[in-house]
Parts: structure tokens; C-alpha cells; sequence
């Protein structure tokens, strides 16, 4: 397994990968990435659900502006990617990039499950992404 | 307390203008706001000024005159023309001033606006993993509300045409041809479902509002529309806005819904008063969902009044009568003053070849990052 393109975004389990939030201790708003530096006090750690359902998504046409994305891919070679947010019922909505041959399929209330992406960058050799995929 | 006036008003045309800096155009603007109310710099008593990507507005003085004047430099977002408008009318509110100017302009490269993940507060790997894009946002707002109020493609793509259509009948828009339905459905896709004409571009313009109290205005036997109401709002809990790597399961309102609510009751009018209207169409989209926000109308309801042409020019409720960002583009400082720049024309019986008959109510909406969103209403 390659480096994670950022610590403590997901965890590994028997029944998946799951990606982790934090939830603020104040007043239990829960917020994805948990929050780091000196607002990470305020938070609790939450794992949250493998599964949920799709709310919204987008699939990302042209290449990104470099910085700040850093995908090995150039204009030629770029290739377009699905982008969407998933509800983890009575947790949080996340974003994050969508595994799909076929966008056509995806359809708002689709049940998804966080999944590993291996992302080829051109500035640290493959990073290990979090993502969804339909389950 | 004292009413405020929009006493002149003066526009740099909007779109590419290889030879002017943005520094130029605004600075030209306020020249064509000066001589519309047969007014010298050296009358003006304060000014507020914005720009994003060409420099402080205040590298204008130079050029206009050295004249001592208080000049403040604004920056807000998406809604720094509209921040400029409401600073100058709480600055004659006040009763300190009763003469100043409000100005905008700008000048962004080709292409998507820049994201710096560390500037918005964001994790990096957010933006290195191709997911800090305002385009993703937008077409995942609408995506979301197309699905929740049964808004068909058809819909962003009427939007897109009668902004072309209105633009080409506009001096200082951009895009001045008109595009055809079926040409703007099979355009490229940038994101889904959201095609190339249906997205505005970073632009070039400079926009600015001479601002004068009722006395102030009678003293130099002028006119010009009042004030009625302004507000900036920012983003509620619960709100969905560009850059989020979540969102509340709670879902709330709009910072335009906030925004939108304060300038009605300020002025004492409902949205079925209005005239005619500009709110922010970054993307069909926006303009769809802005309606709504801004009270135009019920969710859903937008599907019917594009396709009966309500809010096309002679409809009743026309909207961006000037084609709006679509056709105009988007130069973020003055992109805000730009609406309310139309407004003034309207209500002033203007705007030739894009007019509305008997306008007595114009509203303007600017929205955009990071989540703000400024409402004007003025009254002919």
C-alpha cells in the first residue's frame, strides 16, 4: 500500500475503509476532515459509517489548475473524473472522488461505500485517496 | 434620516480589453459616472473601491486627483462591489457625508479562477486531489436541486439563451450574439450538467455609482434612483457553499435567502413589487436557484416561468435584462456594481433596446465565494 495522501482522513477495517470525522464536543456538529492544529481540541474523533447514499455529483471535465491539484496527468493525457458528496445518514456529507466507469448510472440516493483509490501524483510518486464507489 | 441617491453612473464595457488594465477600466469608469452627473473629482467627499486581481482600487487617486478624499479599500469576496454599495450608503446614512463614489473594476486571466487551499482554510490534499474547483460546486448545487424540484436541462439551457439574447442587446456586455438552444444543450460538457455556455468567464470591467443624499441632490438640481434597501449577508449553518469537504446532515438556508429577507423589509416591498431584477447567474443554474432564493418564486416553479419566458425581457419579471454574468463575465470587483449599474439605466429609462416598460423597482443579488451574498433594491 502506498502513503496516504494525508493522515488520519480514513481507516482501514475488516468491513472496509472508513473515513473519519470529528465531532465538535460544544455542540456535536460533526465535521469531515477532523479538524487538526489547535481547533483539533475541540473535537472528538468519529469513525464514520462505510456505507451511504449519494446527495449530489459532478463529473470534473477539464484538467484542474496546477497548483493546487498535482495529478501525474497533463491537458493530453488528462482523463475526466466523477466528483460527489455522500450522506452518512445522521453523520455528515463528505466529498470526495467517485469510482465509476459509467457516471449515467450514479443517480441521487444511491446507496455508496468509501473505497481506496491509488492516485498517481506528480510531485510525490502514488498516494493512497480516499473515494466512494457505487455498493 | 436622509434617503440615498444614485446620482450618476459610469461603466467600463465588460469582457477582454488587451490594451487597459483593470486599474484603467475602473478608473474610467469613474470618469463616465463624473460627467453623467456633471460632476469633478474634486466634489467627491468619500470613496469605496474593490478589486480582486488588478491591484487596490485606491492606485486610482493618482489619476483622478489627489484631493485628500477618504478612500477605502474593500475586499469581500464575490460581493466586494456590493459591499463598496452598502459601505457608501451607510456612509450618507450616517449623516457624516452627503457626496461620494463607489467603484469597482477588475482583470482575471483565461480560465477557471485560482484556488489556494491554505487561503480558504482547507487541507491541502483537498485541492491536490482536483476537488477545490467553484465549477464542481455549482454543478453539484443544481444537480441536487434539479433532482429535489424537478428542473430539466432544458431549463439551464433557456437561461443561457436569454442571457445571449439580452447581452446582444447590451453596449457594454461581452458576448453580443445570440446562441441558440440546441447549440448551447450540445455544447461541451465542463461539468455536469453544466456545458460551456452555460458557465460564465473570468472577465475585464470597471463599474462605478456616484452616491448622494436627498438634499445633497436637490442642492445640484440632479436626480436619480433611491436606495430603498442593501444588505450583505454571510453564510448560515447548514448552507451549501464552493469549498466544503462536508456538509451538515441539518440542512439550512442560503446566505441570498438572509440577504434577500433583510433588503425587503429595509425597504418595505415584497418580491412581487419588483420590476426587474439582476441576481448572480455564475452558472444557469444560479440564476434557477436565485430565484427561488430570492423570492421570486417557489422551488420549482422556475421550470415553468423559463419555458413561458416570465423572466425574458417583456415577461413579467425580467431578469438579467443586461445578460447578466453569462454574457457580461464575471470581473469579481466589479461584477456587483455592474447589476445595479443596469438597474440604474432601467429605472432611468436607459436601457434602449433592452428597456422595461414603467420599471419603478429594480433588485439586484451578487453571490459567490465564500459564501456572501449582497441584495440592493432601488427605487426610479
Amino acid at each position: 500500500m502506498t502513503v496516504a495522501v494525508a493522515e488520519g482522513l480514513f481507516v482501514e477495517k475488516p468491513d472496509g475503509p472508513h473515513l473519519i470525522g470529528g465531532r465538535r464536543k460544544a455542540d456535536g456538529e460533526m465535521k469531515f476532515p477532523m479538524p487538526t492544529g489547535p481547533e483539533a481540541a475541540l473535537y472528538d474523533p468519529v469513525e464514520l459509517a462505510a456505507e451511504g447514499k449519494l446527495w449530489s455529483y459532478t463529473v470534473q471535465r477539464f484538467r484542474p489548475k496546477t497548483p493546487p491539484y498535482i495529478g501525474a496527468d497533463d491537458d493530453k493525457t488528462f482523463k475526466p473524473f466523477t466528483v460527489g458528496y455522500v450522506e452518512f445518514p445522521g453523520q455528515v456529507i463528505c466529498e470526495g472522488r467517485i469510482l465509476v466507469e459509467d457516471s449515467s448510472i450514479l443517480k441521487i440516493g444511491l446507496p455508496m461505500r468509501v473505497a481506496l483509490e491509488t492516485f498517481p501524483t506528480s510531485t510525490r510518486g502514488e498516494v493512497t485517496t480516499y473515494a466512494f464507489r457505487p455498493a | 434620516m436622509t434617503d440615498v441617491h444614485i446620482i450618476g453612473a459610469g461603466i467600463h464595457a465588460f469582457g477582454r480589453t488587451p490594451e487597459m488594465s483593470g486599474l484603467d477600466q475602473g478608473v474610467f469608469a469613474v470618469r463616465e459616472a463624473l460627467a453623467d452627473a456633471g460632476l469633478a473629482w474634486s466634489d467627491i467627499q468619500f470613496a469605496f473601491g474593490g478589486s480582486a486581481a488588478a491591484g487596490n482600487a485606491d492606485a486610482a487617486l493618482p489619476r483622478l486627483g489627489l484631493t485628500g478624499v477618504q478612500f477605502i479599500n474593500i475586499s469581500n469576496g464575490c460581493a466586494t462591489g456590493g459591499s463598496s454599495l452598502l459601505s457608501g450608503y451607510w456612509a450618507i446614512k450616517s449623516g457624516e457625508f452627503d457626496l461620494g463614489i463607489v467603484l469597482g473594476f477588475d482583470k482575471h486571466p483565461r480560465g477557471a479562477f485560482n484556488a489556494d487551499p491554505e487561503a480558504s482554510g482547507l487541507p491541502r490534499w483537498y485541492g491536490e486531489t482536483g476537488m477545490m474547483l467553484t465549477t464542481q460546486f455549482f454543478a453539484m448545487k443544481i444537480r441536487r436541486y434539479m433532482d429535489l424540484y424537478g428542473i430539466s436541462d432544458t431549463s439551464l439551457g433557456r437561461v443561457a439563451v436569454k442571457a445571449f439574447e439580452n447581452g446582444s442587446r447590451t453596449p457594454h456586455a461581452w458576448r453580443r450574439e445570440p446562441v441558440g438552444l440546441q447549440v448551447v444543450m450540445n455544447g461541451d460538457m465542463v461539468s455536469d450538467p453544466l456545458t460551456k455556455y452555460m458557465f460564465c468567464s473570468p472577465a475585464e470591467g470597471g463599474v462605478a455609482l456616484i452616491l448622494a443624499s436627498d438634499k445633497k441632490m436637490r442642492e445640484l438640481g440632479l436626480s436619480g434612483p433611491k436606495v430603498r434597501g442593501a444588505a450583505v449577508r454571510t453564510r448560515p449553518r447548514g448552507s451549501f457553499e464552493v469549498f466544503a469537504p462536508s456538509l451538515d446532515v441539518e440542512r439550512g438556508v442560503a446566505p441570498t435567502v438572509l440577504a434577500s429577507n433583510a433588503a425587503y423589509e429595509m425597504a418595505g416591498v415584497a418580491p412581487s413589487d419588483i420590476s426587474v431584477a439582476q441576481i448572480q447567474d455564475t452558472e444557469s443554474g444560479a440564476e434557477i436557484m436565485h430565484m427561488a432564493e430570492n423570492g421570486f418564486c417557489a422551488d420549482g416553479d422556475q421550470e415553468r416561468m423559463l419555458a413561458e419566458g416570465v423572466t425574458s425581457l417583456g415577461g413579467a419579471l425580467p431578469i438579467n435584462t443586461d445578460g447578466g454574468c453569462l454574457a457580461c463575465g464575471e470581473p469579481i470587483g466589479a461584477s456587483g456594481l455592474r447589476q445595479v449599474y443596469e438597474n440604474v439605466q432601467q429605472l432611468r429609462g436607459r436601457a434602449e433596446g433592452r428597456q422595461v416598460d414603467n420599471a419603478k423597482l429594480g433588485y439586484s443579488q451578487v453571490y459567490g465565494a465564500p459564501g456572501l451574498s449582497a441584495v440592493a433594491i432601488l427605487e426610479a
